[in-house]
């Protein structure tokens, strides 16, 4: 596996795309953080950049990736290495090479400017979404043979789950805002990757007195080291299971 | 063998024994199902039901057989940015226990020398090329040609049927997936014609031609399938 690893990496190494990426999020986290006072200040915005961001390019770039790579899968097929691995090199060698871009571009800043506890769950955290959202354009990409149509797929996952997702929740909580929500809510952030990222990280700044009884709930269940493993195992979920369906459907379909 | 895409019935119920040390050719109008079933035997696609048995065993959802197997392609895809030495090396790479490596076709072509040119500048031809002598390089048992010769020049077509006819008497199955009949009379032992996803006819060469008395081969072949008579 470590082989066809190697060649993917240098395919994409080769494209430049993940050096633009690195400095793009090198130069968007130093910025923020020279631009507010306080190191807390600069990590909440870059949060809420790198929520933003991070996810549309990942899940774009791993799109486009797979689709490019057809020829050199196709190639692959014929010899003899199982389709399972073929298609989980692809998938460690586009998430690894973006979540490298990400330590460098994000962790190292976080490390310099707001060494602590919030910038290891904001860094930890994009690693998570970088994950989980190049699993959700494999499973976009596999779903479709016509790459228009694919990272169609996959643009509309990251409008639904950056910024749609979010109008839902609020229409929700404003409709049944008579009744007690607190637990409904919880549910609701688990089934969104990005929400459940921003509530970790920002259950650790002291903006979540704000937040009011769900907040106080909130602060509770990720506040234990219970709920943020349970939190975690969430996002591992999030990783595995479009993983494994879009594994299931390149294991079957014709080549 | 079964196989449809969709609505499109592409293979309905090919059965065939394909034995070792002869030169099948697999001919058939366009769109037969003559690729389809080559690319099942790969494993490229995959059947809807049926069963491909190699020496007796079945080879559904398995890779290693792929060991024994060369393929070439009808038309050769390569990642555009690798090199011709990077494709070469890689499979090598991946087939590290193959025993025998057989680099005559690219000592024949000269592929030496171009080497470091990007799979995305070369000419149709050379991909052929490349793809023939990836097809030959570890010495497999089985080899599937999918229109070798079509976009060759003559002299490396020619090349290339020297090579067909030394692995054949080395004892390997080839088949070969051609419309030009001459070309098949010159190496192929059988013919297996398929139209519209069924065996019209497998026989040897000698056989066809005896049934037709016919000395040609394309005219033989011409005056069964416009009997249209299944044998």
């Amino acid at each position: 596996m470590n082989k066809i690893i190697k060649y993917v990496l240098y395919d994409i190494l080769r494209s430049k795309i993940v050096v633009a990426y690195t400095l793009f999020l090198l130069l968007l986290s130093i910025g923020l953080f020279n631009l507010g006072g306080s190191p807390d200040k600069g990590l909440l915005s870059l949060l809420n950049l790198v929520l933003l961001t991070v996810p549309l390019i990942s899940i774009v770039f791993a799109t486009t990736h797979f689709y490019n790579s057809y020829e050199f899968m196709e190639l692959l097929v014929s010899q003899p290495i199982r389709r399972s691995k073929i298609f989980l090199s692809e998938y460690l060698g586009v998430s690894l090479s973006l979540s490298a871009a990400f330590l460098i571009g994000v962790g190292i800043p976080v490390l310099l400017f707001a060494p602590g506890a919030t910038g290891l769950y904001l860094v930890l955290t994009g690693l998570f979404i970088t994950f989980i959202f190049v699993a959700l354009a494999f499973l976009a990409s596999v779903i479709t043979r016509d790459k228009a149509k694919g990272i169609g797929i996959a643009l509309m996952l990251w409008f639904y789950f950056a910024l749609i997702y979010d109008g839902i929740v609020l229409f929700i909580l404003y409709s049944f805002g008579d009744y007690p929500l607190e637990y409904a809510t919880l549910a609701l952030t688990a089934l969104n990757p990005v929400d459940l990222g921003r509530v970790m990280v920002l259950l650790n700044l002291d903006v979540s007195a704000m937040m009011g009884y769900t907040g106080a709930l909130y602060k509770s269940i990720f506040g234990s080291a219970w709920g943020v493993g349970i939190a975690f195992l969430v996002l591992v979920l999030w990783v595995m299971v479009p993983l494994l369906l879009s594994r299931r459907a390149f294991i079957r379909r014709d080549l | 063998m079964y196989k449809s895409y969709g609505k499109l019935q592409v293979l309905r119920g090919v059965s065939v024994k394909l034995e070792e040390g002869k030169v099948i050719s697999i001919i058939g109008p366009n769109g037969a199902g003559k690729t389809t079933m080559s690319k099942c035997i790969l494993g490229m696609v995959l059947p809807d039901s049926g069963d491909i048995k190699i020496n007796g065993e079945s080879v559904l959802k398995k890779h290693l057989y792929r060991s024994q197997i060369g393929y070439m392609p009808q038309i050769g895809k390569y990642p555009e940015n690798m090199k011709i030495r990077q494709v070469i090396e890689m499979v090598r790479d991946i087939r590290k226990k193959a025993a025998v490596i057989d680099e005559e076709l690219i000592g024949l072509y000269g592929l030496q020398n171009m080497y470091d040119k990007r799979m995305g500048s070369l000419s149709g031809g050379t991909k052929q090329k490349v793809s023939a002598a990836l097809a030959f390089l570890f010495d497999p048992q089985i080899l599937i040609l999918d229109e070798p010769t079509a976009g060759l020049d003559p002299i490396s077509a020619e090349i290339l049927k020297g090579k067909i006819l030394k692995e054949k008497k080395k004892g390997k199955l080839v088949l070969i997936t051609s419309h030009v009949m001459s070309e098949i009379e010159e190496v192929a032992d059988e013919i297996l014609c398929l139209v519209d996803g069924n065996v019209m006819f497998y026989e040897t060469i000698s056989d066809l031609k005896a049934q037709t008395q016919e000395t040609r081969l394309s005219r033989a072949v011409a005056k069964i399938m416009n009997e249209g008579r299944v044998i």
